[in-house]
């Protein structure tokens, strides 16, 4: 796949001072997650990609064109979730997605339609002539959605999506995400720092720290090669003979947290040898998950200083 | 596709060019104010003076029609003269200040409210565009109270007087259509400042009247204090009137500018002087409207 996007030696400047530290690399995944903690740079480099903010050196490219030079072309191709608030109170939302998809260059008969679809497709079909004004914070976070999509996209930028949703409206959000992403017809940036809406969404992952790349990571890899690791707790008189069992088999062993065992599987070992050599030692097999806390791990090694301190 | 589908598609329609993407935003301004109906009832009554000028117009070349009511030398009674195309521009100047301190306010403000303008702004689109599709509106509601009328009535006047008339007053006409967009450019341009600045849209509308007569009143109490005319150079009625009288009658004064717009004679200003000050007040708002037309604000 083509890089969506590129970064050499970004390096972005409010009063002087370095937000984005010569940032570099090039960006290919199909959803690709922006992760850092607050004031790491994330909402930096979107702004910066939209064009809202000059680079003081270096370029950023989207689909290989430069954001500065081709700011017109870029914008056409690209929907844009801000994180906050965004709506214009008095306009009804079917008017305002409209009006957001003909500033975008659609034809006023076919951004009237698209606004309906949008708005039925974010599931706000029913509430489309209420003034914005009167939606709920959810509401609003659909609607962003929806003038994000309405004129069909190449690359949807999604800045913070599930700020301030309640569980099943963050659930709705995320399942939409999902949706779009898995039709393939647009690629994804999605930027959070909640590292579950990151592992729901997105198979890359760029983590920022103070303005500087920490990590850029496959997860899809991440998730493969978590396939092997293994959580297990096991009960019964014969467990040390179970584990040792085990490890003749080829797994690495090592104890975890209320008496449970982690294992690393080699790539011959199967699952099912791990159910059977339980079953031959007659041990129960209380628990025994994929260990599912990679980003996490990835996440917290890359926010490590050298001092190993967060 | 039908709504219930709900799935996302794709779009690979046809694109509207860039430049007729400025024009969504003054059409979706105009079908805004269309369903106001103080507004339309406030720009009709805008043409009642112009309706009155024309109907004076005719009368001045109709004679009979006043014979009948027995009033002798009907056509020495109206001159169409400087002054009669003065007070036109001025009384309809004043109309374009109500207009803009109801229809200004409401025009940046929303977007920026709730943070509306990053959208814009993500669009295929500049803020240059932005501000120019902002001030269309503003500039052709202006344009079609103060100089469509008053050429208009500069063309009737040709065109019953005949004889070369209208040839030999065409400073008449330049002065309604240059003097009309000195008027609008500096009110359009303040009325989206003030926009940009004051959310709060019954504040920003007074705040326009606040600032035109509070520097007329500001000027006129310099003046008393200093006993000069330097004051003057803070009304900004004054200077635009200064502005209007010479595009009207050039060296040769014979008025004392319009009504509103008063140039007293004797208590001249170098007319650069007046000029440099529009131009000084035109940059300003300019650079306060640039500052707040942002895809996001740098907290620096």
């Amino acid at each position: 796949m083509d890089p969506v996007i590129e970064l050499d030696a970004l390096e972005v400047r409010f009063g002087g001072r370095p937000i984005l530290k010569k940032l570099s690399a090039a960006l290919i995944g199909r959803s690709i997650g922006l992760l850092g903690p607050n004031g790491a740079g994330k909402s930096t480099l979107l702004n910066t990609l939209l064009g809202f903010h000059r680079p003081y050196s270096g370029t950023a490219r989207i689909f290989g064109m430069d954001v500065r030079t081709h700011a017109r072309r870029v914008r056409e191709l690209v929907g844009y979730m801000p994180e906050n608030d965004a709506f214009i109170a008095a306009m009804s939302g079917v008017r305002f997605v409209r009006l957001m998809a003909e500033l975008a260059g659609l034809p006023p008969e076919q951004a009237l339609e698209r606004a309906h679809e949008a708005l039925f497709y974010v599931g706000l079909g029913e509430v489309r002539y209420r003034p914005m004004g009167t939606y709920s914070l959810g509401m609003k976070q659909a609607a962003k959605m929806a003038q994000a999509i309405a004129h069909g996209p190449k690359l949807l930028l999604l800045d913070e999506p599930t700020n301030g949703l309640d569980p099943p409206a963050r659930a709705r959000m995320i399942q939409l995400i999902r949706e779009i992403r898995d039709r393939g017809d647009l690629r994804l940036i999605v930027s959070s720092h909640l590292l579950r809406d990151v592992e729901e969404c997105c198979d890359e992952a760029l983590i920022l720290k103070d303005g500087e790349i920490a990590a850029y990571c496959n997860l899809e890899e991440e998730r493969r090669s978590n396939l092997r690791f293994l959580e297990i707790e096991a009960r019964g008189e014969k467990r040390e003979a179970f584990l040792a069992a085990l490890r003749e088999l080829g797994c690495e062993t090592a104890p975890g947290a209320q008496g449970r065992t982690k294992l690393v599987l080699p790539s011959q070992m199967e699952i099912r040898n791990v159910y059977e050599s339980a079953a031959e030692h007659e041990v129960e097999l209380r628990r025994l998950n994929h260990k599912r806390d990679s980003l996490e791990d990835i996440f917290l090694k890359a926010m490590e200083t050298a001092d190993g301190r967060l | 596709m039908a709504v219930y589908k709900k799935t996302y598609r794709p779009y690979d329609g046809p694109l509207t060019p860039a430049w007729r993407r400025v024009a969504v935003i003054p059409r979706y301004a105009f079908d805004d104010l269309r369903r106001s109906r103080f507004l339309s009832l406030f720009f009709l009554a805008s043409f009642i003076y112009p309706v009155i000028c024309t109907l004076l117009i005719y009368v001045q070349h109709n004679a009979s029609a006043l014979e009948l009511l027995n009033i002798r030398n009907a056509s020495q009674l109206i001159s169409i003269n400087a002054t009669f195309f003065l007070s036109l521009l001025g009384w309809q100047s004043v109309m374009a200040l109500f207009l803009a301190a109801f229809v200004g306010p409401g025009q940046i403000s929303p977007d920026l409210v709730n943070n509306g303008l990053s959208l814009y702004l993500a669009r295929p689109f500049t803020r240059l565009e932005y501000a120019a599709g902002k001030a269309s509106v503003l500039v052709v509601l202006m344009s079609l109270m103060t100089w469509v009328p008053g050429l208009l009535l500069f063309g009737l006047q040709g065109y019953l007087e005949g004889s070369g008339w209208a040839g030999a007053n065409i400073r008449f006409a330049a002065g309604l259509f240059f003097g009309a967009w000195v008027w609008i450019l500096l009110l359009s341009a303040l009325a989206l400042a003030v926009s940009a600045w004051v959310k709060w849209k019954p504040v920003a509308g007074a705040l326009l009247f606040v600032i035109f007569f509070v520097s007329a009143a500001f000027g006129t109490a310099m003046n008393a204090v200093q006993r000069s005319n330097w004051g003057y150079l803070a009304d900004i009625s004054y200077l635009v009137g200064s502005v209007w009288v010479r595009l009207f009658e050039g060296g040769a004064r014979t008025t004392s500018g319009a009504v509103f717009f008063r140039v007293p004679i004797g208590a001249e200003l170098p007319l650069w002087q007046c000029c440099a000050v529009l131009i000084l007040l035109f940059a300003l708002c300019l650079y306060l409207l640039a500052r707040r037309i942002r895809g996001v604000e740098v907290a620096r």
